[in-house]
């Protein structure tokens, strides 16, 4: 048995893709005022992506489809994500002052747990590619501001035609408003529907009559 | 009565004499020319598809006169996935058939919902508007399967009485050839089922104790 050859090809990007952080760098220098994040993401695929503010998304996008060495002129993949809100715990050791049992005033370190909430939101995920370049993906989020009233997200369509119909899905499943979209209707569910199925916090209606209960 | 009848008939038989009855005819023409409907909602189709090819040829049958319109069809095979977005459309399929009609649920996702009963878009089972005549479980059942339901729905046929009070349900006229068409509602199909055709929901006063 001889050993398999290593495989040397890169799982995402290609010959000419610039990594993320010279792209973050790219837009900060050609979008005055853009915010940029990178987010990692540690698995083999190595898929790190680039976390936008809502305000500028639409600048950051003409100019990845349009800068000489990206051209991204190609929207292969536009979906939703629901984060829900979360609650983190962590014990915190804080110097307080206790009375001793001898009437006497201690200060002892004493072990907090403190909570913390982080409000949800709702997540608009782009994978863009090159077609001249034959490179990609960049992965572009934007990120609502939570997950109740304020859902509003630039629409990327106006630069890339083809995420019309897949931001209709996401405002159809996940309820992601897209401000300037030319054609933002329910897509899948009729238009009397209210709710947004793909919500975690979903909860179908009561039509089992055979399994009364199972959905409350 | 019948069973005098019967003997007699074969009687006479034995001695050459050929006898039926209207009822016998009617049936015999009725059940060996079962046009369904070209209609197809998932996977269940392809495999209809298949029956009505070479291989498995339901012309055997008398049933491979697929007719492009509701109005000359007398069996609808309702075979796939009923999404809460279709159902209206079957229902009103349904409706616009002349009598006497028939349904075969083909397939898990027709009689029940099947793989995606606890999705938030699929109906629970077609049964719940319209009454269904032959269930074929299966995901998706062979062609086999399907001629089997033929079959049984042919035995069905057979079967049915042009008068006397257990006549079926075209021959009543107080009874309803048409079935409400559900609507979209705000967060599902409105009503849910139809108590007059779905008998088995528990909370049905037609439900039949075992």
């Amino acid at each position: 048995m001889t050993a398999l050859p290593a495989q040397q090809a890169p799982l995402a990007g290609g010959p000419g893709l610039p990594p993320v952080e010279d792209i973050k760098a790219k837009i900060e220098a050609g979008v005055p005022g853009a915010v940029v994040a990178v987010i990692h993401n540690a698995s083999p695929s190595a898929q790190h992506s680039l976390l936008l503010d809502a305000e500028h998304a639409r600048d950051v996008a003409l100019f990845l489809r349009d800068h000489p060495d990206l051209r991204l002129d190609y929207c292969s993949l536009m979906t939703g994500v629901d984060w829900l809100d979360t609650e983190t715990t962590e014990k915190v050791k804080v110097k307080k002052v206790v009375d001793g049992p001898d009437g006497s005033q201690q200060e002892t370190e004493v072990e907090e747990v403190r909570k913390t909430k982080h409000p949800g939101y709702l997540e608009a995920v782009y994978h863009l590619f090159s077609m001249e370049k034959k490179h990609g993906p960049v992965i572009l989020r934007l990120r609502t501001a939570n997950r109740t009233d304020q859902t509003h997200l630039p629409s990327l369509t106006p630069v890339w035609r083809s995420a019309e119909f897949q931001e209709r899905e996401a405002f159809d499943l996940y309820g992601i408003i897209f401000d300037g979209h030319p054609d933002l209707r329910r897509i899948l569910m009729w238009d009397g529907f209210v709710d947004h199925p793909m919500r975690k916090d979903y909860v179908p209606p009561a039509d089992d009559a055979l399994h009364p209960g199972v959905h409350a | 009565m019948a069973d005098d009848l019967k003997e007699l008939k074969i009687e006479l038989s034995k001695n050459g004499i050929f006898t039926t009855t209207l009822e016998e005819v009617y049936n015999w023409g009725r059940k060996n020319s079962v046009w369904p409907l070209t209609f197809g909602l998932a996977c269940c189709a392809i495999e209809m598809i298949a029956t009505t090819m070479a291989r498995y040829d339901l012309a055997r049958f008398g049933a491979e006169v697929f007719r492009p319109s509701p109005r000359q069809a007398d069996l609808i095979i309702v075979s796939g996935t009923v999404t809460k977005k279709m159902a209206p459309q079957v229902v009103r399929l349904y409706n616009q058939m002349p009598e006497p009609k028939y349904v075969i649920a083909m397939g898990a996702c027709a009689i029940s919902g099947g793989p995606f009963r606890d999705g938030y878009n699929v109906l629970k089972g077609i049964d719940r508007y319209i009454p269904v005549d032959v269930h074929i479980p299966g995901c998706p059942p062979r062609p086999e399967a399907l001629i089997h339901a033929f079959m049984t729905l042919q035995k069905k046929i057979e079967a049915q009485h042009i008068n006397g009070p257990d006549r079926p349900r075209h021959l009543h006229a107080d009874q309803p050839s048409e079935f409400p068409v559900p609507a979209f509602g705000e967060h599902g199909l409105e009503p849910a089922q139809n108590l007059d055709v779905f008998t088995a929901a528990p909370n049905n006063p037609l439900k039949v104790i075992q």
